[in-house]
C-alpha cells in the first residue's frame, strides 16, 4: 500500500477499503525495517500513531472525515509537537519536551491525520544535506552513500523511502525545495506569510517558511490545505483567504507565459540538469505554454546576501539557548559566564556556532551597515527583481541546485561549497515568492530536481503547473530500488 | 571653579494594560512567581510575540500629551545580551524607529518659573524579569512574572541644571502619566523607573563633561540626592586632577553613595536590528485623532483653567492641579458648594493637614468631596461659623455623621441668628459684667477697640459659638454705644 499516493490512500481510507490502523502499522513497520539505514526519523511515535489511526478510523466511519484523517504523516523535528521531544536535530534539545503544539502540526491533528514521528534535520535547520543532525546524517534512499539534501533531509528521505505519506518540511534558503530535488519529490514552499510560523523552531525568522513535500503535485495541494491559513499567534501570516488548492489542478497551461532566467543557466550548472530542464521546457510548450528568457539581474548576489540575514537573525534566535530554562545544561558550571559558554559550547554543533559567530559579527557595531543593512538592501533588489520578472511571466522555472545529490562527507569540511548549493533556491526565500520543486529526470539514478517560482499567493497556479507536467512524465512515479 | 550640572533622565514608566506588551499574560504586580508567565514570557521554542495594540495607543497618548512627533512607522528592534532574567536573549524594543519623536514638557520650579524641558524620545518595550538571590542557598531564582510588561521610556534632553529640576521635571511626568492613566505611577512597586545621566562642565563651556548614568533610583527623594551625591564625586574628583570614566553607577540611599556598576568598556554590543517576527507599526492619521479626541484635561490646561474660570492665584492652581485625583476632588467641592475660594482653601488647608497627619492619599480621604461641599455650603448659608465648621469637618473625618447637616443636627451646632434671642443673651452678658460695661462707656476710641474684643468673647462663649458672630458684632455695638 505504500506505493500509493496521499490521494489514493485517501480515497481507500474513505471508501474503507483500508483502514487507518493497517496503514500506520504498515509504515511503522517499514520504518522498523528500513530506517536503521536512512535514518530519516529521530523519533518515531507508534503509540500515539496507532492511537490516532484508531481514532481517525472512527472519525472515518461517523462521516466526518477530512481528505487527511486517517493518513500516516511524518514531521520535521523543528515543529513543536506537544508532549514528544522536539529536538531540532540538535543536543541542545535533545532533552526538550515541548509543553506546546505548533499551529501547523495542530492542523494536522485537527484533520484527523496520523504522525509518525519526527523527521531529522540539519542542527536547527542549518545546512544543506542533513549532515550536521546531532543524530547523524540521514541517508538518500537513492543511493544511501549520498545525502538527501537539507535541512529537511529527515522529511525527504522518509517520503522517497516510502517511511511516511507525506511529510512537513520548512524553507529557509531552500530546505523543502533542493532535497525534493534530490530525492524526487514534489516539495512546496509557500508564500512568506501564508502557513503560521507559530511553534516552528526560528531559524532565520524573516525567511523560514514551513511547507508540504510528498510524492506529487496533488499531493501538495491536499498537505498545503491544512497547512496554509491565517494565525494570529504569528505577526507575520497574512489575512489572506485559503483557495482550494486541488479545485484547479487540471486547468490548461494554455498561455502559461514561462520564464528562464538566463543568469541561473550560466556556468556551474551541471549538465545533466540543464538537459533535464531543456527536455521539461519542450513538454510545457507541448501543454500550451509560450518560454521567455528573462534575467533576475542581482541572482549573484543572494548568497552573500542569505549567509549574513540568516546567521544574523539566527545569532539573536539562538539566544535563548542559554541554559537556564530548557535544553542543554553543562554539569557544575562555576559560574553564570561558565553555564553561558559551556552550555552553549557543548550543546550546539560546528555549523549552528558558525553561523552564530558569522551574525553576531554582521550586527557587530561598525559593522551593521556594512554587512547586516546591505544584505537587507540587497533583498530589496532581488524582490524588485522578481517583480519585474513576473510583469513579463506568470512563472520561472529554474534548477533546484546545480548538482544532483552529492556524497556524505563530500562537502562538509568545505562550508562554501555547501552554501553554493543553495544558490537557485534562496532567492525565492529573500523575495518571499512561492516556489514548487518536482522531478524533471535522472542521470545515473540520481533524481534531477527543478522549481516552478511564482508571484505572491500564487501557490495553486504552481501546484496546477506541477500537476500538468505529472500528467505527462512519471518521474514522480518512480521508486528508488527496495523501498 | 564654578561647575554647571548637567542632567538627562531616562524614565520607565510602567504601562498599565491588562496583559503584556506581546503576550496574553496579566501583569499585576505581586502574584507567586512565574504564575503570570506564559510560554511566550518564558522565551519558548517556536513561540512569537504579537503587539498589544493597547500598549500603541498609550504611548501615542503620552506622545500627543507632550506635543511630540509620532512615529507613524515605528519598528521595533531587538537588544541583544545574556542575562538569566532575560528569557529570549535579547529585550525586543526599539531603536532607529520610536513611536514617540522629539517633544517637550513644562516643568514649574519651586520659585514658581516655568522650564520648558526636551524629550528626546519615547519608545516601547518589554520589561525584563527579576533574578532572585535570597532563599536559594548559593543559586539564583528567576522570577518572570515581570517579562514582557509594556515600559515606556521616556528620554529626556540634558535640560536640566540641578537635582532639583530633575526631581520637578520626574514629577511632572509622573504626574502626566497618571493624568493620562497609561502608568499607575507607583514608585514603590517599580511601576516608574528613573535612570539618571549625570556631569559637570566648567560654567561657560559649551560642550558637556563626560556622563555618568545612575541606574534605577526609585523614588523622587533619592533622585535627588542621587545626583547630588554624584555630582559632589564629580566635582572632587576633577578638582583632585582626575577625569570621570563614562560608566553605569548605582546608588546606594543606606551609604548615600554611588559606586561603579561597569564602566563603557565592559558595556554590552546589544547588536540592534529590526525584529524580524513583528512587523513595522504603521500609525494611521485617523487613528491619532481618534487617541487625541481621548485625551483628557492635562495638567497645564487644568491648572490655566482653574485660574481663569475660578480665579485661583497660579500657586493655589497648581497645587489643586498636581494629581488628576485632587483636582477631581476639588472640581467636585466647587461644585456642590459653588465657591471656588472656600473650596481651595478647605481643600488646600484643613483636607490636606488631615490627610498629611493621616498619611493618607486624596483617594483614601476620610471626608468625600460631597461632605465637604455641603459643609462649605453651610458656612455659606450662615447655619455655622467658621469655627464651628472646623468642628463639623473634624466629626466628619471621625466618622461621627454621614453629613454636614447631620453633625449639625445631633450636635445643635447651629448658628443662632434669631436677633431677639441674641439680643436677650448680650443682654444677660453686660449685665453679669456691668464694670467692664462702664469702663468701656468711659474710654476714648482706641481703648474701645481693644475693649469691644472682650465682650464679643464673652458673648461667643456665652452662646457656646453658636451666634452668629456678625449679628453679635452689630447688636453688641449698637447696646454698648446706646
Amino acid at each position: 500500500m505504500h506505493e500509493k499516493t496521499l490521494a489514493e490512500l485517501s480515497q481507500a481510507l474513505q471508501s474503507k477499503a483500508l483502514s487507518s490502523v493497517e496503514l500506520t502499522q504498515h509504515y511503522l513497520k517499514r520504518i522498523e525495517q528500513l530506517d536503521g539505514n536512512l535514518n530519516s526519523y529521530i523519533t518515531v511515535t507508534a503509540e500515539s500513531a496507532l492511537e490516532q489511526a484508531a481514532a481517525a478510523d472512527a472519525r472515518i466511519a461517523a462521516g466526518n472525515a477530512t481528505a487527511l484523517t486517517g493518513i500516516p504523516l511524518a514531521h520535521k523535528d523543528l515543529f513543536c509537537t506537544q508532549g514528544q521531544r522536539t529536538s531540532c536535530g540538535s543536543k541542545m534539545l535533545d532533552n526538550f519536551i515541548s509543553p506546546y503544539e505548533s499551529t501547523v502540526t495542530q492542523r494536522f491533528l485537527d484533520a484527523g491525520a496520523v504522525s509518525l514521528g519526527k523527521t531529522n534535520l540539519d542542527e536547527f535547520a542549518m545546512g544543506s544535506s542533513t549532515e550536521s543532525s546531532f543524530y547523524g546524517p540521514t541517508r538518500n534512499p537513492w543511493d544511501t552513500d549520498r545525502v538527501p539534501g537539507g535541512s529537511s533531509g529527515g522529511s525527504a528521505a522518509a517520503v522517497a523511502g516510502r517511511l511516511c505519506v507525506a511529510a512537513t518540511g520548512t524553507d529557509t534558503g531552500g530546505s523543502i525545495r533542493q532535497p525534493a530535488g534530490f530525492t524526487a519529490l514534489t516539495g512546496l514552499k509557500p508564500t512568506y506569510g501564508r502557513v503560521s510560523r507559530w511553534g516552528m523552531v526560528a531559524y532565520a525568522s524573516s525567511l523560514d517558511q514551513g511547507g508540504p513535500m510528498a510524492r506529487t503535485a496533488e499531493d501538495c495541494a491536499l498537505m498545503l490545505q491544512v497547512m496554509a491559513g491565517f494565525d494570529a499567534k504569528d505577526s507575520t501570516s497574512v489575512d489572506q483567504p485559503v483557495p482550494d488548492y486541488s479545485a484547479g489542478l487540471n486547468d490548461s497551461l494554455k498561455g502559461l507565459r514561462i520564464g528562464l532566467p538566463k543568469e541561473y543557466f550560466a556556468a556551474g550548472l551541471d549538465a545533466a540538469t540543464s538537459d533535464a530542464i531543456s527536455a521539461a521546457v519542450k513538454q510545457f510548450q507541448a501543454l500550451g505554454a509560450e518560454i521567455k528568457e528573462i534575467s533576475l539581474p542581482n541572482a549573484e548576489l543572494a548568497i552573500p546576501a542569505y549567509y549574513v540575514i540568516a546567521p544574523a537573525e539566527a545569532s539573536s534566535n539562538l539566544s535563548r539557548f542559554d541554559g537556564v530554562r530548557f535544553g542543554y545544561r553543562c554539569d557544575n558550571p562555576a559560574d553564570l559566564t561558565d553555564l553561558y559558554k559551556r552550555s552553549r559550547a557543548e550543546g550546539f554543533g560546528a555549523e549552528v556556532k558558525r553561523r552564530i559567530m558569522v551574525g553576531t559579527y554582521a550586527l557587530s557595531a561598525g559593522y551593521y551597515d556594512a554587512y547586516y543593512l546591505k544584505a537587507q538592501k540587497i533583498r530589496r533588489l532581488i524582490k524588485n527583481d522578481f517583480m519585474a520578472a513576473y510583469e513579463q511571466v506568470d512563472v520561472i522555472l529554474c534548477p533546484t541546485s546545480p548538482t544532483p545529490a552529492f556524497r556524505i562527507g563530500e562537502k562538509i569540511d568545505d562550508p562554501v561549497s555547501l552554501y553554493l548549493t543553495d544558490i537557485y533556491t534562496i532567492t525565492a526565500n529573500l523575495a518571499g515568492v512561492p516556489g514548487v520543486a518536482l522531478p524533471a529526470g535522472f542521470a545515473n539514478g540520481l533524481p534531477l530536481g527543478m522549481q516552478l517560482l511564482g508571484p505572491y499567493f500564487s501557490e495553486a497556479r504552481l501546484l496546477n503547473i506541477a500537476h500538468q507536467y505529472q500528467q505527462v512524465t512519471d518521474w514522480h512515479q518512480r521508486a528508488p530500488a527496495g523501498y | 571653579m564654578q561647575w554647571e550640572i548637567v542632567i538627562g533622565l531616562e524614565i520607565h514608566a510602567q504601562l498599565t494594560t491588562a496583559s503584556k506588551i506581546f503576550s496574553g499574560s496579566a501583569t499585576t504586580f505581586g502574584a507567586e512567581p512565574n504564575t503570570q508567565a506564559s510560554l511566550i514570557d518564558l522565551g519558548m521554542p517556536g513561540t512569537l510575540p504579537v503587539l498589544n495594540a493597547q500598549a500603541v495607543r498609550n504611548a501615542v497618548k503620552f506622545g500627543l500629551a507632550i506635543d511630540a512627533e509620532i512615529g507613524m512607522t515605528n519598528v521595533f528592534a531587538r537588544k541583544n545580551y545574556f542575562y538569566p532574567d532575560l528569557p529570549k536573549g535579547y529585550q525586543t524594543s526599539q531603536m532607529d524607529h520610536p513611536i514617540v519623536g522629539k517633544g517637550h514638557l513644562d516643568i514649574t520650579l519651586d520659585d514658581g518659573t516655568v522650564k520648558r524641558v526636551g524629550v528626546t524620545r519615547a519608545h516601547l518595550e518589554e520589561d525584563a524579569g527579576k533574578s532572585l538571590h535570597e532563599d536559594f542557598h548559593g543559586m539564583s531564582g528567576i522570577d518572570l512574572n515581570r517579562a514582557g510588561t509594556p515600559l515606556l521610556e521616556i528620554v529626556s534632553e540634558p535640560d536640566m541644571r540641578s537635582a532639583k529640576e530633575a526631581v520637578a521635571y520626574a514629577k511632572t511626568i509622573h504626574s502626566l502619566v497618571r493624568y493620562l492613566g497609561i502608568c499607575d505611577g507607583n514608585m514603590a512597586e517599580g511601576s516608574l523607573r528613573c535612570d539618571c545621566n549625570v556631569s559637570i562642565r566648567p560654567k561657560g563651556q559649551a560642550e558637556f563633561g563626560t556622563r555618568c548614568e545612575i541606574k534605577n533610583v526609585n523614588s523622587f527623594r533619592f533622585i535627588e540626592k542621587a545626583i547630588n551625591t554624584e555630582v559632589q564625586r564629580q566635582i572632587e574628583l576633577i578638582e583632585d586632577g582626575g577625569k570621570v570614566v563614562q560608566e553605569t553607577r548605582l546608588y546606594d540611599p543606606n551609604k548615600d553613595e554611588t559606586r561603579s556598576m561597569r564602566s563603557k568598556e565592559e558595556a554590552n554590543d546589544y547588536r540592534y536590528f529590526p525584529c524580524p517576527d513583528l512587523l513595522p507599526v504603521v500609525l494611521e492619521p485617523s487613528f491619532i485623532e481618534e487617541v487625541r479626541g481621548e485625551l483628557p484635561e492635562l495638567p497645564q490646561q487644568k491648572r490655566e483653567r482653574f485660574e481663569s474660570q475660578f480665579g485661583l492665584s497660579t500657586y493655589d492652581a497648581s497645587v489643586l492641579s498636581a494629581s488628576r485625583e485632587l483636582a477631581d476632588y476639588f472640581e467636585q467641592v466647587q461644585q456642590t458648594c459653588g465657591d471656588a475660594k472656600l473650596a481651595a482653601n478647605w481643600v488646600m488647608g484643613e483636607l490636606s493637614s488631615l490627610l498629611n497627619k493621616e498619611g493618607l492619599d486624596i483617594e483614601q480621604s476620610p471626608v468625600s468631596a460631597t461632605q465637604l461641599g455641603g459643609m462649605i455650603l453651610r458656612i455659606k448659608d450662615n447655619t455655622i461659623s467658621g469655627k464651628i465648621a472646623k468642628m463639623v469637618f473634624e466629626a466628619l473625618a471621625a466618622g461621627e455623621g454621614d453629613s454636614a447637616d447631620a453633625i449639625i443636627d445631633a450636635k445643635g451646632l447651629k448658628q443662632v441668628t434669631d436677633s431677639g434671642a441674641i439680643e436677650a443673651m448680650l443682654d444677660e452678658v453686660l449685665a453679669a459684667n456691668a464694670a467692664q460695661v462702664e469702663q468701656y462707656r468711659a474710654s476714648d476710641e482706641a481703648k474701645r477697640g481693644k475693649m469691644f474684643g472682650f465682650f464679643v468673647g464673652q458673648a461667643m462663649k456665652a452662646s457656646k459659638g453658636k451666634a452668629n458672630p456678625q449679628q453679635v458684632n452689630e447688636l453688641l455695638r449698637k447696646k454698648l454705644e446706646g
